[in-house]
Formats: structure tokens, C-alpha cells, sequence
């Protein structure tokens, strides 16, 4: 599904990624680790065709994330590493997602509920006001509620209680053989009974990559 | 043109959530009650009630607001747009943002468009709301200097609103951007006339060249074409003016003054666009 062949991003003199051919399949539940600055976001960004390649490509589904982006990220679901400080209340972001992606509002209502966070109280107030838990909680309500076939989650999990991670890995661990999900993580513990792939990366490239 | 219509509908969306969020905003409280202060500052003042030089009392009002609008809206519209591409770049919201499948065209033009609404609508409706009071007082109302000023507001807002996307969309920081508006708006207002008259003062260049030069700058159109109603000859400009009004018409003068900053306001708007997509997005 996600193919990348000598994918490479330079900042000015930092090479933070470094030459990565990887090849990420249906079915394959991904744990990405490595120590901080180690190119995880970078790789992540350009699989979502936020960056430019400084060389090689990347193809998702055999398409290019940049040109193609309306295709890609309609079977895309992402959760970025912080929160962004959205001022759009929940209402309207959940109407500019259902009317962008046509999802349906009772879906992320119903996974909201899933992961204990009420909607309805907070329905007008600005997403940036909510805890950083409870827009956490929101943004994976809405990942969910996309079913997409690709998930990425870079460091979901940072601002939750003990509790509602437990909810976030019970929700997906149901069907993940159709899909595709890579998760950005410093805690293997946590995921480990729901991955089968761990990504190891230190300076910009890719470690190791065993499969279980 | 199967996706014309979601297009459509996707940049609408862009625009209206803008809207919203700008409505809510306090820069927009404050831009609101300036402009619409303004109004009520020159009718308290009694300035409809004075009969200078023969012009009637609501015609030397919108004379002195579109003055002092050409001033301050221009650097209005600065700040308040510049930090809309480069300040959800820099705090990530971009990022969320664009991880659902909306076009970068859809995005950009949906908030171009969300803004020029919140920009053009409070200047517009606080000239509207002077002549509804006009009327009301008995006042007789200057159709056509009316007519005339809302499309220099129209093209004036576009204007440097495409400027301001411009900026947004290249420099890489908020900050920045509103570094670089402030002075694009200082070397609009001042620095171009000052240079100008110190070379027409050493007399190296002809004066035709020099204010046609001065004619470039947008501000300078508008200044020009919002006296040139109660000033048809064009006096303000010297003898200048004879050479303008001999080749152009003084309606064909207007209408440049009108089409001229709409045309740099879009192909500014289209350039940041340019480089919106050419560049990262985070
Ligand atoms: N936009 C950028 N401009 C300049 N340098 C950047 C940019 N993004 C990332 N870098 C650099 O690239 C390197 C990799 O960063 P990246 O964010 O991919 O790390 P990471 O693996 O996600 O780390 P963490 O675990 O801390 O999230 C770092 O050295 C970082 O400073
Ligand atoms: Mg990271």
C-alpha cells in the first residue's frame, strides 16, 4: 500500500531522513519507534505529502501523495503528533470533516462516546480550549469514524489517562486485516499485542524492521 | 466536470468556516467598530452640515471616509490576513487541516475568499449605513460618488489582500509576515511620493514620467480617483492632468483606477497560490 524508494528530506544541512526504502502492506499493524529527532514525523509527512522529497518518491496505493492528494487522504485517517490549536469550534470542524470527507456526524459521535468523551456539552466551544486528553480523545473519534484503510497515529497516546488508552486499543484491535496502521510510539509495551511489525529508525534511517 | 460541483462546495465551506472564525475573532470587533466609529464620529462632528465649496454635506462625508479609509485599510488588511496561511502553518493547523481530502486550490481560494468578505463588508456597510442616515436626515444622496467609492473599496480590499496572501504564502514565519506588511504599507503610503518629489525637485526626470510612475502604486490610483469626481479636471495633479485627460477620458480614468488594483490584487493572490503549492506544507 505504501511504498517508498530512497525517500530522502533535507532542512538546509540536516539530512533528516536518509535514503528509506520501506514497503508497508495491507494487514500490517506498525509500530515506528526510535529516539526523538530520529525522522519519524519527517517519514510520516511525506507519506501524507506534506513535504517535498528532497530525492527519491513515495506511492501510496501507486499514487504520488502530492498530485494525488484528494485521492490519498480519502482512505488516509491521521492523528499528528500534538494537537493543533484549531479555533474552529467542534461543530463546525465536525461539519467541515463530515462535508469534506463524508463522514457521517453519528459515527464520530458514536466513537467519541466510545472513548468517554462527550461531544454534546462542548459542541460550540473552540477546539482549542478543550484538554489536551479531550482533543486527543476527539481527533481519534474522528480517525475512527473515517474507516479509512491507512491509519497513521503519531504519538496518540501522550495525553491519555490509563484508561482511555485502554479504550483506543480495544477500538483498534477490531478487524485490522484489511488495513493498513502505523503507529509512532516510544512505549513498545503498550502496543505490542496489537502490532506484528516494528520499524526501528535512528538518524534518518531505517534500523531494523522485523515482522511477527 | 464531474468534480466542478464538489469543488465548489469544498471552497464555499473553506470560506464560510473562515468567516465564522474571523466573525468571532476581537481584530474583527475592533476593524468593525472603527470603520463604522468613523461614520458616526463625522456625523456627530456635524461635518454633513457644513456647505463648503457647494458640495452637499453627505458627499464631503464619503469624501473624508474614503480619505481616511485609503489610509488605514490597506495596513488593516495586512495584518489581519498576512498570519491567515503562515500562522496555521506555524502552529500545525495546517497539517490537521489538510490531512482530509480538500484541494490546496479549495483551501487557498476558500480563505481568500472567506476574507475578502470579512475585510470588504465593514468598510462597504459603514458607507451604506451613512447613507441610510443621510436619507433619514434629509440629506441628498450622492449616487454617484457612492457607486464610485464602493468599487474603489472592492478593488482596494482585493488589492492588498492578494498582496497579503502573497506574503503569507512565502515568507516562512508569521512573524515575518507581518514585519514585511508593515513595511510594504509604509513604502506605499510614504516612501514612493517622497522619492519621487525629491527627483522631481533636481529636476533630472520629467514630470510625466514621475507621476505615472506614482500612478502605479495603487494607493496613489486611489487618492487620485476618489477627488477626481468633485475634481474633474484633475487640478490635484498639475499640469499632468492635461496630458492624462487628453489621452484618456476621465470615466476611462476611473475605470483604471478601479481595474488596475483588482489586477494586481489577483495576480498577487494567484502567485502566493504559486507558491502555496510549490512549497511544504508544515
Ligand atoms: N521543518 C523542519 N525544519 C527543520 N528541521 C526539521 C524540520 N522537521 C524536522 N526537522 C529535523 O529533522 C530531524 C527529525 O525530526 P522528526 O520530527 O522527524 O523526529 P521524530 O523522530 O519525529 O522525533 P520525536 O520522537 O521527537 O517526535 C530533527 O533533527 C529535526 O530537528
Ligand atoms: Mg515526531
Amino acid at each position: 500500500m505504501i511504498t517508498t524508494k530512497n525517500l530522502s528530506k533535507k532542512f538546509g544541512k540536516t539530512l533528516s531522513l536518509d535514503s528509506v526504502s520501506i514497503e508497508l502492506n495491507k494487514g500490517d499493524a506498525i509500530a515506528l519507534m526510535g529516539a526523538n529527532g530520529a525522522g519519524k514525523t519527517t517519514l510520516i509527512r511525506l507519506i501524507m505529502g506534506y513535504y517535498h522529497p528532497s530525492a527519491g518518491s513515495v506511492l501510496i496505493n501507486g499514487h504520488n501523495p502530492i498530485k494525488n492528494r484528494i485521492e490519498i487522504l480519502h482512505s488516509v485517517s491521521f492523528v499528528p503528533q500534538l494537537p493543533p490549536p484549531i479555533k474552529l469550534s467542534l461543530a463546525e470542524l465536525i461539519s467541515y470533516i463530515s462535508h469534506s470527507s463524508n463522514v457521517e456526524e453519528k459515527l464520530i459521535y458514536h466513537y467519541a462516546n466510545e472513548m468517554k468523551f462527550d461531544i454534546t456539552p462542548n459542541l460550540h466551544k473552540s477546539f482549542f480550549k478543550l484538554s489536551g486528553g479531550m482533543k486527543q480523545k476527539f481527533l481519534i473519534a474522528i480517525s475512527l469514524a473515517k474507516e479509512s484503510q491507512i491509519i497513521i497515529y503519531d504519538e496518540p497516546t501522550a495525553n491519555l489517562d490509563p484508561k482511555a488508552r485502554d479504550d483506543f486499543y480495544r477500538l483498534l484491535s477490531t478487524d485490522t486485516s484489511q488495513k493498513l496502521s502505523l503507529f509512532v510510539t516510544h512505549r513498545i509495551e503498550e502496543v505490542k499485542d496489537i502490532v506484528n511489525r516494528q520499524i526501528y529508525m535512528d538518524l534518518g534511517k531505517v534500523v531494523t524492521d522485523e515482522r511477527y | 466536470m464531474k468534480t466542478f460541483k464538489p469543488a465548489i462546495k469544498n471552497l464555499l465551506l473553506i470560506a464560510y468556516l473562515d468567516l465564522k472564525e474571523s466573525i468571532r475573532a476581537n481584530w474583527f470587533i475592533i476593524y468593525s467598530l472603527v470603520f463604522g466609529g468613523l461614520i458616526a464620529l463625522f456625523f456627530i462632528a456635524g461635518i454633513t452640515e457644513s456647505q463648503v465649496m457647494g458640495f452637499s454635506g453627505l458627499s464631503r462625508l464619503l469624501l473624508m471616509y474614503i480619505q481616511v479609509t485609503i489610509i488605514i485599510l490597506p495596513i488593516f488588511i495586512l495584518i489581519t490576513t498576512v498570519r491567515s496561511i503562515s500562522g496555521d502553518r506555524d502552529s500545525h493547523i495546517l497539517e490537521y487541516m489538510l490531512s482530509f481530502p480538500i484541494s490546496l486550490g479549495q483551501y487557498y481560494w476558500g480563505k481568500v475568499l472567506g476574507r475578502f468578505i470579512t475585510v470588504f463588508l465593514p468598510v462597504f456597510m459603514a458607507m451604506a449605513l451613512a447613507i441610510v442616515y443621510g436619507v433619514f436626515k434629509g440629506a441628498e444622496v450622492p449616487w454617484e460618488i457612492f457607486f464610485l467609492y464602493t468599487g474603489l473599496l472592492f478593488s482596494m480590499s482585493s488589492a492588498f489582500l492578494g498582496i497579503a496572501f502573497f506574503i503569507s504564502s512565502l515568507v516562512k514565519s508569521s512573524e515575518m509576515a507581518l514585519g514585511i506588511s508593515f513595511f510594504v504599507w509604509i513604502f506605499l503610503l510614504a516612501f514612493i511620493d517622497i522619492a519621487l518629489i525629491s527627483l522631481m525637485l533636481q529636476n533630472r526626470i520629467n514630470e510625466t514620467l514621475i507621476i505615472s510612475i506614482a500612478l502605479l502604486n495603487p494607493m496613489e490610483i486611489f487618492r487620485v480617483s476618489a477627488i477626481s469626481l468633485f475634481d474633474p479636471e484633475l487640478t490635484v495633479m498639475g499640469p499632468v492632468a492635461f496630458y492624462i485627460l487628453d489621452t484618456i477620458k476621465q470615466s476611462t480614468f476611473v475605470l483604471i483606477s478601479i481595474l488596475y488594483p483588482l489586477m494586481i490584487g489577483i495576480l498577487f493572490a494567484f502567485f502566493g497560490f504559486r507558491i502555496f503549492i510549490k512549497k511544504d506544507l508544515v
